[in-house]
């Protein structure tokens, strides 16, 4: 019997996906489970799985083409089954959205954001060494954006580095990183992430009253364990000091009810789980990977799961399950050297908290002066929820956590 | 540590094993009454006597065979070549016979010998006396091939390939047997198949043996002073060939200079690179470098025999290539 395969809904705030990829093209067998396709939504490209087995009979929709969630996209048919193509189409249309839709697929193809730049880059051969290749893929970097000072202007590793700074130092870009033109402005079509970063936040900036504490802490003793623990373990299951931060965050919350909660309307939703959110930058902008229950898994456990969630997230592979249901976020901007910094609340959350860079500074100790580990925090929480008291002692009962890193294993 | 040359460091290192093992004997031109080309032998005609120190007729392929006769009997012998130019005279014996007996035996023969040798050119000797085939000799597996480049490594490596059951080619430079190191004190070996880092740097692996070990020593100091820290890696046998260093400097530095005596095609060079872009093609960041004799027959005269050997100032440049 044929089936529909309609454009699934992968986020509960998701209207439309743009169809980045087919993986299974028309006529191909496929299994029940299989990839049929890749879907972009506003924040992530994700794999789409067939609910049906059979023969991919019909693509409805071309690739680079966004469609409303609930648009049939493809007709999975049994093997030699004659289907009425126009009639089934019709028929799904007409329960599932309004029939306009189909008009406009095509006469509103929208292409994915990423096409545009791959299109700028695949014309000729970019003369880079294979360090400098490698390094900037794990960094996520566009090679034909950099500029080679190697030989015959070889892409090497300082200049990937360089570009990887300052790609830094500007924080989040909105487009991939370009080398500018003098004279000639450059029109760039804005895409889908950014747009959703850019409409999400804006939102919050003006309807949430933002308060900020900034508390510092004593991260010595925690540098130490994390350098003890890694001895131990191979490189890729290393402990991060944002894994550390994780917990901590995660057990200072139990204990304020407050600030893991999201307002909704005129409602107060304290969460019965405590899941840390944790700010990934990517090339188009940021996505939060969100570590569930972090209160109750042990630090090394935090630690894979983060890995392999941002390992995703920068292969563009993120899971869906990967971005949701965070409680409270954390943003880390400690690896590029920052003092501190104000983060902007990820709605409907309470409260977020920015994480500078641990450094070593002259500091008093029993009256003297001595030289120790030191590492701002600054929190931003919704006024209309809490109020700088509680924060505040959320502030100093993290304190507990982050320069006592025991107890983090207790 | 004594301070001694490396001539000092290898007759050391044969006298001691004379005087741990008596089946340990030495044969070959001019070894015994003139006390060896290279004075490496002084005195030990007297000491031992000529049972143990063999003068021998000029005829390179006979000290070579009877020496696998006498090392598949029992004994341990020390052949000495007066230089390797004249291996090629006893080729058949070193490749076909001592790498391959212990193997074509089914193990039922060992083969615990040393062919002493030196090599390399700059002493005028012409085009026929003075060439770097260490490659060649590496080639052959079942022949171990080590080029010490510092006193204590030729000290301590000469006496391992004493001990060790399996035949040794053991290639010295005639125009460093004057270079002084520090050599430890007493009873010491140095294990056959491990590569050293001689110096510590950051920037550019330089991967040497034997004579480049110590020219690499000064474009070190040359170009620390235009604050290049390279580091030295001494392969210091060719076969086993210890790449694990190697590597593992090239990891760190992403660019490398190989630096050899001999010629430049189907060399050291050519191996160890095709070896790091083998082992390491993600961490290189820039086309290896490989410094090395000009493919010319090595000239008489003296000034285009220098400008035909790779110079300290041509490992210098190389780095500072590599670099750009």
């Amino acid at each position: 019997m044929a089936n529909i395969v309609e454009m699934p809904k992968l986020g509960f705030d998701m209207a439309e996906g743009t169809l980045a990829k087919w993986v299974k093209s028309e006529n191909e067998p496929i299994e029940k489970g299989e990839i049929l396709a890749e879907i972009e939504t506003d924040k992530a490209t994700v794999e789409v799985e067939s609910s049906y087995a059979g023969i991919v009979l019909k693509h409805l929709v071309d690739e680079g083409t966004a469609m409303p969630v609930g648009t049939p996209i493809a007709v999975v048919a049994d093997e030699g089954e004659e289907v009425d193509l126009d009639a089934i189409v019709k028929e799904a249309n007409a329960e599932s959205e309004p029939p306009a839709e189909e008009e406009k697929a095509e006469t509103s193809p929208e292409p994915a954001a990423k096409e545009v730049v791959e299109n700028q880059s695949d014309s000729e051969f970019i003369k880079a060494s294979p360090l400098a290749k490698r390094i900037a893929e794990d960094k996520g970097l566009n090679l034909s954006t950099i500029k080679g000072t190697g030989p015959g202007g070889r892409i090497v590793k300082r200049d990937v580095e360089k570009a990887a700074q300052s790609q830094s130092r500007s924080a989040i870009s909105t487009t991939p990183k370009a080398q500018i033109t003098p004279g000639v402005d450059e029109e760039i079509k804005i895409s889908n992430l950014r747009k959703a970063i850019g409409s999400r936040l804006t939102e919050s900036r003006q309807s949430v009253p933002h308060f900020y504490i900034t508390s510092m802490y004593d991260v010595g003793e925690m540098l130490k364990t994390r350098k003890q623990l890694n001895e131990g373990l191979p490189k890729d299951e290393r402990v991060s000091v944002n894994d550390f931060i994780i917990r901590a965050v995660a057990l200072a919350l139990r204990d304020f009810p407050n600030l893991n909660a999201s307002l909704s309307g005129e409602t107060l939703i304290r969460h019965g789980d405590i899941n840390v959110g944790v700010a990934v930058a990517v090339d188009n902008g940021l996505l939060t990977v969100v570590v569930k229950n972090a209160d109750q898994k042990p630090l090394t456990q935090i630690s894979q799961e983060a890995n392999a969630m941002i390992n995703r997230v920068k292969a563009g592979k993120v899971k869906n399950e990967d971005i949701e249901g965070s409680t409270f976020t954390i943003s880390n901007l400690g690896m590029f050297n920052v003092e501190d910094f104000v983060a902007i609340i990820n709605p409907p959350e309470a409260a977020i908290l920015a994480i500078g860079s641990a450094k070593e500074i002259p500091v008093v100790v029993n009256g003297k002066l001595d030289i120790g580990w030191r590492m701002r925090a600054t929190i931003s929480a919704d006024h209309r929820i809490t109020d700088g008291a509680e924060a505040a002692e959320f502030m100093q009962h993290l304190e507990l956590f982050m320069e006592q890193p025991w107890r983090l294993f207790a | 540590m004594a301070v001694i040359t490396m001539r000092e460091a290898i007759s050391q290192a044969l006298w001691e094993e004379m005087e741990r093992d008596e089946k340990v004997f030495i044969q070959g031109e001019e070894v015994g009454v003139w006390g060896g080309t290279y004075a490496v032998t002084k005195g030990f005609l007297d000491h031992f006597g000529a049972e143990r120190v063999r003068d021998t007729p000029i005829a390179e392929a006979a000290i070579v065979g009877s020496a696998i006769g006498a090392a598949m009997g029992g004994m341990r012998p020390v052949a000495e070549l007066m230089t390797i130019n004249f291996a090629f005279a006893a080729m058949d014996h070193i490749v076909n016979e001592a790498a391959k007996m212990h193997y074509m035996f089914g193990g039922q023969f060992r083969l615990p010998m040393v062919i002493r040798t030196p090599g390399g050119g700059g002493r005028q000797l012409a085009a026929t006396h003075s060439q770097t085939p260490d490659a060649i000799f590496a080639h052959f597996p079942g022949l171990k091939v080590v080029a010490p480049g510092t006193p204590a490594d030729a000290k301590g490596l000469l006496k391992e390939a004493i001990r060790i059951d399996d035949p040794v080619l053991f290639i010295e430079n005639a125009t460093v047997y004057q270079q002084k190191g520090e050599v430890p004190d007493g009873d010491f070996t140095v294990p056959i198949g491990k590569s050293k880092v001689q110096r510590e740097g950051q920037h550019v692996t330089v991967v040497a043996y034997s004579k480049m070990v110590p020219y690499s020593m000064q474009a070190a100091d040359i170009l620390a002073k235009e604050g290049i820290e390279i580091e030295i890696v001494d392969l210091r046998s060719l076969r086993p060939l210890d790449m694990d260093p190697v590597v593992a400097s090239f990891k760190k530095t992403n660019r490398a200079v190989i630096a050899e005596e001999g010629w430049r095609s189907f060399g050291v060079g050519s191996e160890v690179a095709a070896r790091i872009y083998e082992e390491a093609f993600d961490y290189v960041d820039a086309p290896i470098q490989r410094v090395a004799q000009k493919e010319v027959p090595l000239p008489y005269n003296a000034r285009l025999e220098q400008l035909a050997l790779p110079q300290v100032e041509d490992i210098v440049k190389a780095v500072r290539e590599v670099l750009r």
